[in-house]
């Protein structure tokens, strides 16, 4: 019975869309079924409603896509706010520009970094905390231009960021793994180390929603 | 345009913004967006299936549960998404990708040279670079346009992490990860913004960047959510 109200619902609508239609007595082709450039729907190969394509009128003036945006998030790389930003200051950090990052946030990640592990002397990496601060308050993702992209793979480190890393693992490896990656082993992986469902080859990559 | 009024009207009444919850990669990191249209979810850059492509995948609005919240998270008319290209390593960006919903199609401008750079944008009309109609639970859209593929809609959340136990450690409820861990992200949504880009259309990147590898050209990326004013 449900099934059948919405439909009944869905034959109103139209209904009330073809009425409307057949009230506008400026149009001659108001035929349903028919692509025109004034039907109200977005068909053929419209790039929005009764715009663009072969042989409709550019969206571009008939879309408004104009006024002044203004920043309220960004990320650059996995976690880096939600890990080290500090109370109060986590709102300022989306709305600072990357070139003035480093200046405005370093201090109070190496204070974070040395919070979560107040053992921290280096890291696999082999940066100490004031350096491997400077790197992460600066909060771009590095993409290799040719070549691997990859968060790590044993090889690589830091060209990219794919769908299978598992940029945790990284992550707290380099924050609590030490110069060897062997200290505190129950914090150095949250042993999840793949996403539940697998991804793509091909475009767009990511699976289907659940 | 009397009729698209009515009909747009139609669509709107049908549709309702989900509100969320929980965090991750950026999920929820800060009280002004937590929760909010302008949330980034997520952000992956990554070689595409041809190398000469690249690929940037952002993710608003995460933790969505599946089936019918699904169905009714909705991208915000009034925010902007932009991806960052630098690739002269100043951190500022020289190109810009921007992608903006209009009814039911996602619209895609650049990769361009931004008017200004920073905190405000304004959409650069004159480089629209394409449109994809948005994708549902079922109907699944991509469209290409002069090299560049484009996706917008519901995806499964591509993050992976025991996010709940990770809080547990950091209260000090907890004093390590168990083995095996339990994947927060699983079976919930995101609404993502995915295009492939020939790298022919970014530039050269630079070297010296990234320390770890000083001999390999990278661009610098990243990707913002403003809103409307």
């Amino acid at each position: 019975m449900k099934t059948y109200k919405y439909i009944t619902i869905f034959i109103a609508i139209c209904t009330s869309l073809l009425f409307v239609q057949c009230t506008d007595a400026d149009d001659s082709d108001n035929i349903i079924g028919l692509v025109t450039c004034d039907d109200g729907l977005q068909n053929g190969d419209e790039e929005g409603i009764d715009c663009g394509g072969t042989i409709c009128e550019a969206c571009v003036g008939i879309v408004d896509f104009s006024g002044t945006y203004v920043q309220e998030d960004q990320m650059g790389r996995p976690g880096i706010n939600t890990v080290f930003g500090t109370s109060g200051m986590k709102d300022s950090f989306n709305t600072t520009i990357p070139s003035s990052m480093g200046a405005a946030f370093q201090s109070s990640f190496e204070t974070k970094l040395l919070g979560l592990n107040p053992a921290y002397t280096s890291n696999a990496l082999g940066l100490d905390a004031a350096t491997f601060t400077t790197v992460l308050a600066n909060d771009v993702l590095w993409v290799a231009e040719t070549g691997t992209t990859t968060y790590f793979n044993g090889t690589e480190i830091l060209t990219g960021r794919n769908l299978t890393d598992d940029v945790i693992d990284v992550s707290l490896l380099l924050i609590f793994g030490g110069p060897a990656g062997t200290d505190n082993p129950t914090l150095t992986s949250d042993f999840v180390s793949a996403n539940d469902v697998t991804f793509s080859s091909s475009f767009p990559y990511v699976a289907n929603p659940n | 345009m009397k009729k698209t009024k009515i009909f747009a009207a139609i669509g709107g009444l049908g549709l309702a913004a989900l509100s969320v919850f929980l965090i991750a990669a950026d999920h929820i990191d800060a009280p002004a967006v937590a929760g909010t249209s302008t949330d980034i979810a997520d952000f992956y850059s990554f070689q595409g299936e041809d190398p000469n492509n690249l690929v940037f995948v952002v993710d608003v609005q995460g933790l969505i549960a599946p089936g019918q919240p699904t169905e009714q998270a909705v991208f915000d008319e009034d925010v902007l998404l932009e991806i960052n290209i630098d690739n002269n390593n100043d951190l500022v960006e020289d190109l810009v990708i921007q992608a903006i919903k209009r009814d039911t199609t996602m619209y895609f401008f650049g990769p361009v040279a931004p008017s200004q750079t920073g905190l405000n944008s304004a959409i650069d009309e004159a480089n629209m670079s394409g449109s994809v109609p948005i994708s549902t639970t079922t109907d699944i859209q991509t469209t290409t346009n002069n090299g560049i593929q484009f996706f917008a809609g519901p995806r499964d959340d591509p993050f992976f992490f025991d996010f709940t136990r990770y809080n547990e450690v950091i209260a000090g409820s907890a004093t390590g990860f168990n083995n095996p861990g339990a994947d927060t992200f699983e079976g919930t949504n995101v609404l993502s913004v995915i295009v492939e880009v020939p790298k022919s259309m970014l530039g050269s990147g630079v070297v010296g960047a990234n320390p770890l590898a000083p001999t390999v050209p990278v661009y610098n990326v990243w990707v913002e959510a403003k809103r409307k004013q």
